[in-house]
């Protein structure tokens, strides 16, 4: 355990105007457990690179002073253990064991001492199969506690978590949490976490410091002290502060039917169950179905096969009006029907300005260009994305993308929108903005379907929910 | 689009347990045999010792033929280029229709360089698609002294290589929902191509930068000399193969001297 310093502690990234953190002055004791909160843009996972040794001279400019234990952190990267968002990025090897043993490699551990640090790590996660388990062969939860075992066999006396379970489904997030109680209660390292689920986190911690954009110092304490003097402004910010209620967005009667799944079924060559098997339903006008179940229940091959995104082995996929099944439909047609919104927004942007990419799809549709012009300033107007129009998607912040690859998809005006894990990693305020946009588009007479493990989302919007086990409908439940 | 880098027999199988660097310098040895000699016997001698020591190394034959089935297409494409080609016909005359011609000097010299390629290909894949990459990389940073930046990194590139098919596929879905597809025209076809390995390389680049910072973080290349959790080195059974991989490969060569036909 060591104790953390930053003394006038500034960063600008290499080749940004603005500086990421300005004036950071913070002390954490040794063997405090410290929560770090703050809007996306508040330099958390900065100040986490900083301690990591990770700003390097070339990736940008420093002020002030990191001290681990009153050392330099670029120094002292031997002491620090950092988790990471992404289970994927994460691994480097093609065995358990040897990514474990990866990181001992690199601290020159004897041959001899580093099996048995292998074996004692990968047990204090809960890691539940042997070292020659191949790594590809792991769920993202699995994954994402054998980097924390990758982490902790080092002995690390500052341990350092970036939203450990932000890209997990809540299985997953449950057992990484679970894991990383047990690693945390058996050492006495430093902790130093970043998280947007407080609720998950907070009784880990013993001091929750909050901070404001560029790294301004909001409040710092007790965790239960912080969050009820400053829990409403937190929330505003995106922090999900347990207790602040969520809103909900009650649908109206459902209309026609706008989408109508004939027993849609999808084998893959040589796989030992059908990944999506006889699934039949009804999808109307003006109401938002969620589609839930485990991982690898067919949630995403449903989305794909009812978006005529793919072809399905058996059954189809059709909206009124179009006597051929979506799968084959022309695409420019395709997007005048059903609309797709993937979980990475950044897949499905193909053009330089934001402008652009509203006008793609009536382009292809061929509006003539007073329609698309319309179509495209009313969009934006409704989007809030005016101020944004010349610029380029890939520069948008999570939350304006994810606002853009809807947009998008609702620009050739389809009956039909179909959203794969809309609220996936998002923090409370898009949480907020993404709810009333979809209301809105639901509210307009457009037939929804979610495809969310977001127990919140979907309690907030759905009118029917379909409960996918095994590629197979298990129930149909309505709220 | 799928990536396949399975091994053609089980991590347990007798050749699968031979040290990778003995199983590189062994099928090395072989190649370099059968593209040295120019006569059609050697590589001949040396295929037939390949096949007749293959029941013995644990290899799935079905899949080895699999895995060399563009090998023989290749082979035979080479036999027929170099027999049609050849700088001049000798011997008996074999075809002659209008300006094909082929003979029987021709063709066995087509047929010589074909069962070259067809060696050196057959011991490569024998060395490599029965190696683990892990013990490969262990191997040559062990053994030969590759940095371990190149041999680690490379280990860690082989790892997300199954992520960029999927994300590939995740591409090419996204833009069918925008209304962007190849369709029949070749043109369009291409530029689509062309901008999907674009966004496909953008996403690749950004992960290659996360994996690294968390190889740093865990302190990969710090300076200090890096131990090894596995132990790659010669036993006496690597000796034995890679002995026999050179005594064969110069009883071959004998066999080709005495029987008159062995060229340069």
């Amino acid at each position: 355990m060591v104790p953390v310093e930053f003394r006038g502690f500034a960063w600008r990234h290499a080749g940004r105007r603005a500086q990421a953190v300005a004036d950071v002055d913070l002390r954490i004791e040794a063997g405090e457990r410290v929560l770090l909160l703050g809007p996306s843009g508040s330099g958390k996972s900065t100040l986490l690179a900083a301690l990591a040794g990770l700003l390097t001279e070339d990736s940008g400019e420093q002020d002030g002073h990191v001290l681990i234990d009153g050392k330099p952190a670029a120094e002292q990267q031997g002491r620090v253990g950092i988790l990471f968002q992404d289970p994927e990025t994460q691994l480097v090897m093609a065995r358990s064991g040897d990514d474990v043993a990866f990181g001992l490699e690199n601290q020159a551990v004897p041959r001899d001492r580093i099996w048995p640090r292998v074996r004692e790590a990968l047990a204090s996660v809960g890691f539940p199969y042997g070292p020659e388990r191949p790594t590809h062969a792991l769920s993202g939860g699995e994954q994402q506690r054998l980097a924390l075992a990758g982490v902790l066999a080092r002995r690390p006396e500052l341990i350092l978590l970036d939203e450990p379970t932000a890209n997990l489904d809540p299985e997953g997030a449950q057992e990484v949490r679970q894991a990383l109680r047990a690693a945390l209660a058996a050492t006495e390292a430093t902790l130093l976490v970043v998280e947007h689920r407080v609720a998950d986190i907070l009784d880990l911690v013993d001091r929750v410091i909050a901070l404001g954009p560029g790294g301004v110092l909001i409040a710092d304490g007790p965790a239960g002290a912080v969050l009820a003097r400053h829990g409403d402004h937190l929330a505003a910010q995106g922090v999900w502060v347990p207790g602040v209620p969520l809103p909900t967005r009650p649908a109206r009667t459902a209309g026609d039917t706008a989408l109508r799944s004939q027993s849609l079924a999808l084998r893959h060559p040589g796989a030992d169950r059908p990944a999506l098997d006889d699934v039949s339903f009804e999808l109307r006008q003006g109401e938002l179905l969620a589609v839930t179940g485990p991982n690898g229940s067919g949630k995403s091959t449903l989305a794909l096969l009812a978006g005529g995104l793919a072809k399905p082995t058996s059954g189809r996929a059709t909206v009124p009006g179009e006597t051929r099944p979506l799968h084959r439909l022309p695409a420019r047609r395709l997007a005048t029907r059903v609309g797709s919104v993937f979980q990475d927004p950044e897949h499905q942007f193909v053009t330089a300005t934001v402008r652009d990419e509203l006008a793609f799809g009536p382009r292809q549709a061929g509006w003539p260009t007073e329609r698309i012009d319309a179509r495209v300033d009313e969009l934006l107007e409704r989007l809030r994305l005016a101020p944004l129009a010349n610029a380029n998607p890939h520069t948008l912040s999570g939350g304006e993308a994810r606002r853009l690859s809807v947009a998008g998809a609702l620009a050739a005006a389809p009956g039909v929108l179909l959203l794969d894990e809309p609220t996936f990693g998002q923090d409370r305020r898009t949480w907020g903005e993404l709810v009333d946009l979809t209301a809105d588009i639901r509210d307009e007479g457009t037939a929804l379907l979610a495809v969310t493990h977001d127990r919140d989302f979907a309690a907030a919007l759905a009118g029917r929910e379909l409960v996918l086990t095994a590629g197979r409908i298990a129930e149909e439940r309505r709220p | 689009m799928t990536l396949t880098l399975a091994p053609v027999c089980d991590a347990r199988a007798p050749i699968a347990r031979v040290n990778p660097v003995a199983k590189l310098a062994a099928a090395f040895a072989v190649s370099v045999t059968a593209l040295v000699a120019a006569d059609w016997l050697t590589p001949l001698l040396l295929l037939a010792a390949l096949v007749a020591v293959l029941p013995f190394t644990g290899i799935r034959p079905a899949e080895l033929a699999r895995r060399l089935r563009w090998l023989w297409s290749a082979a035979a494409a080479v036999v027929l280029v170099n027999a049609v080609f050849a700088a001049e016909q000798t011997g008996r005359i074999l075809i002659d229709y209008g300006p094909l011609e082929i003979s029987t000097g021709a063709l066995l010299g087509g047929i010589a360089i074909g069962l070259r390629v067809c060696v050196a290909a057959t011991a490569g894949v024998l060395a490599f698609a029965t190696t683990d990459p892990t013990d490969l990389a262990d191997a040559l940073t062990q053994q030969l002294r590759a940095p371990a930046r190149f041999t680690i990194g490379a280990l860690a590139a082989l790892r997300l290589l199954p992520l960029l098919a999927a994300e590939w596929r995740q591409i090419t879905s996204a833009r069918r929902a925008r209304g962007l597809e190849g369709g029949r025209n070749p043109v369009r076809r291409a530029r689509l191509f062309a901008s999907t390995m674009f966004a496909l390389l953008v996403g690749a680049i950004r992960r290659a930068g996360r994996l690294a910072a968390a190889m740093d973080a865990r302190g990969f290349d710090s300076g200090i000399p890096r131990t090894h959790a596995r132990e790659q080195r010669m036993r006496p059974g690597d000796w034995v193969v890679l002995a026999g991989a050179l005594l064969v490969c110069a009883a071959v060569v004998a066999v080709s001297v005495a029987y008159g036909v062995f060229e340069v």
